[in-house]
């Protein structure tokens, strides 16, 4: 059975590693996540990584805007098939790029060529790799990242 | 405006945007981050063609 004093050690040691594997929750750490899914490469821009986030935004946005000049369809919420769901849950990633889309009525997704699936999948993909985007500036504003 | 493009230049471009993403998110320096890009890029150059083949064999 351990003294006190070794106790109290392994105690002070297990709070050290809670205390380093705890992240600070940072304004920005709120923010920058919002951002960044809102508008695509944003919440790299607001930290001041320039280069990474008009790298994000061109890149993201450039699949949405082609995705949908492809006529590929954006999913509305449903309740329905499983891979409609998650066709819908990769949308929603795309943040205001979705919420636009929506407003204005786009991605009606009549069917005119061979290629018009790719534009689904473009719009999908683009909200997926937003979701990335959004991870990958919750890790900078939380300093895991440089 | 409708944009048609074929299923290699859609397939390329596709590689394009998301190697770009994964470059940036999944690296922490610039060069590693080039590089990774690049390996991405060729992975999805190299998965086009190989997947092309496998359908030329079923095909035939």
């Amino acid at each position: 059975m351990p003294n006190p004093a070794a106790r109290q050690q392994n105690a002070a040691k297990a709070e050290a590693r809670k205390g380093a594997s705890s992240e600070p929750l940072t304004t920005m750490s709120v923010i920058a996540p919002a951002v960044a899914w809102l508008i695509p490469g944003a919440g790299h821009l607001i930290q001041k990584r320039w280069m990474r986030g008009v790298l994000l935004m061109a890149s993201i946005v450039s699949m949405f805007v082609l995705g949908l000049l492809m006529q590929g369809r954006v999913y509305r919420l449903n309740g329905g098939d499983i891979l409609d769901i998650l066709g819908f849950v990769g949308d929603v990633g795309a943040g205001g790029l979705y919420i636009v889309t929506r407003a204005m009525n786009w991605g009606k997704g009549a069917i005119a060529h061979a290629t018009a699936d790719y534009g689904t999948k473009y719009i999908i993909v683009a909200g997926l790799l937003n979701f990335i985007s959004v991870a990958d500036a919750y890790h900078i504003a939380i300093g895991k990242k440089p | 405006m409708t944009l048609e493009l074929s299923h290699f230049n859609a397939a390329l471009l596709f590689s394009v945007f998301a190697s770009v993403v994964f470059g940036i998110t999944q690296r922490n320096t610039t060069r590693d981050q080039v590089r990774y890009g690049l390996y991405c890029f060729a992975m999805f150059v190299g998965g086009i063609f190989v997947a092309g083949w496998v359908m030329w064999l079923l095909r035939h």
